[in-house]
């Protein structure tokens, strides 16, 4: 794990990378490192993320930029520019169910090839999928997910990486840690290594690669 | 009494102590109101919440305490947090004892369709996808008609949210079943004859031996 200013750890993103961000809503999502990005007018990416939240707010920011080619997520319902963008062709969005994409993630992390779900057996999502048939129930093969970077954020992080989250800032954060190259974490306060009881450690600073400075 | 409140109180009558539940957007997040006296459920939110309170009041918002749509929400005691992995397997494993949704149309075999109008609206299937295939009882909330147009279809125009039937429809008119397969009368809310539910309704329904009035 390295220490890294805001300005390099996302310099260090090129154009058309892929991205898992961190948050629901907008809750929980690494809103300095989304900052940056934009400033660096970075161009072309492919983000996996629950939602593209709403104007103004962590990834819509991304979305009102023009910075994205792809989005990847479960809802798009309250961000109108998404939707506006999709519809004239600028972003390719996939929606996915929430626990499916959510289990894709964890799978990617995990070393699995995909997992098998009944969630959208029958529905729109099973085109284009594979059903299979286990003790008499339907799944669909849904494939496993990883991307370029994750960027995190945390509560809590100890100055070896450690990671500790705040209530329903958690989200998509711990899973989407484990299933990118490279993971890039802010966070709400660092704090020498001891803070965070080994009991509470949520994501080992082992997965962690860059942990960016606060001002 | 309108006909968002006759939905979210007669759905509250199911609520049993104990159980482990998941309330939609809209009409379902009215049934947190009228929780009956003594009962004490576990509402879930599902981005990673078990025991959401009341929204707090003026100045009482926490940042990182949020519902499903990112609103402020607070925790009751004995509340507890976790990641979406986390949730979502709460949500298809077998843990979550019911789900009330909201509606676009229900089939006759108690099919619902609630999250896409093909050219219309498209905002992606969140987690309802998840909740009505893995939740142990599925009950949907919704208004009965929609500007005049029954919404208790034959077949669903509208892309399916799963193929699993749901166990409830609740409409300010009546009380549907799908227990063996077949929409099934049996409830009618005050005030409302059989022959009116029959109207509204597009799919054919199969009387229950006592049709009884909605208790409020």
């Amino acid at each position: 794990m390295k220490t890294i200013s805001l300005e390099s750890a996302a310099a260090m993103i090129p154009d058309g990378a892929s991205l898992m961000i961190g948050g629901f809503m907008g809750v929980g999502t690494p809103e300095r490192m989304i900052d940056e990005i934009v400033r660096q007018r970075k161009g072309k990416l492919a983000i996996i993320a629950n939602d593209t939240a709403i104007p103004g707010r962590g990834i819509g920011k991304l979305v009102a930029g023009g910075l994205l080619n792809k989005v990847v997520a479960s809802h798009i319902g309250l961000n109108p520019e998404t939707q506006q963008q999709m519809i004239a062709g600028k972003i390719a969005v996939d929606l996915v169910p929430q626990g499916t994409l959510i289990e894709r993630i964890r799978a990617g992390g995990s070393g699995l090839g995909g997992i098998l779900t009944p969630t959208g057996v029958g529905t729109v999502v099973e085109e284009g999928k594979r059903r299979i048939e286990l003790d008499g129930k339907s799944y669909l093969l849904e494939t496993a997910l990883r991307a370029d970077f994750a960027l995190v954020h945390a509560f809590l992080a100890d100055y070896a990486g450690n990671l500790s989250y705040a209530l329903t800032a958690r989200n998509f954060n711990p899973v989407i840690a484990m299933a990118a190259d490279t993971v890039i974490v802010t966070a709400d306060h660092i704090v020498p290594v001891g803070v965070i009881a080994p009991d509470h450690v949520v994501t080992p600073a082992a997965v962690v690669d860059y942990l960016v400075a606060n001002r | 009494m309108d006909a968002q409140t006759i939905i979210a109180k007669r759905i509250a009558r199911e609520l049993r102590a104990g159980m482990l539940v998941n309330l939609g957007i809209g009409i379902p997040t009215l049934v947190a109101n009228y929780v009956p006296a003594g009962v004490s459920v576990f509402f879930q939110s599902e981005n990673g919440l078990i025991g959401t309170g009341p929204i707090p009041e003026d100045g009482m918002a926490h940042p990182t305490l949020t519902d499903a749509g990112g609103q402020p929400v607070s925790a009751l005691p004995g509340a507890s947090t976790f990641d979406s992995a986390m949730s979502f397997a709460l949500i298809r494993g077998g843990h979550l004892d019911m789900t009330v949704l909201g509606g676009l149309q229900v089939d006759a075999r108690g099919r619902l369709a609630n999250w896409m109008i093909p050219g219309k609206m498209v905002p992606g299937m969140g987690g309802a996808m998840d909740l009505v295939t893995g939740a142990k009882r599925v009950i949907v909330a919704m208004q009965h008609t929609a500007k005049g147009k029954p919404k208790i279809v034959k077949e669903c125009g509208l892309p399916l949210t799963s193929v699993r039937c749901v166990d409830l429809v609740v409409t300010e008119l009546a009380v549907i079943g799908f227990a063996d397969g077949r929409a099934t009368l049996l409830e009618t809310a005050p005030g409302v004859s059989v022959k009116q539910v029959v109207e509204a309704t597009e799919a054919p329904l199969t009387k229950a031996a006592k049709i009884e009035e909605m208790r409020l």
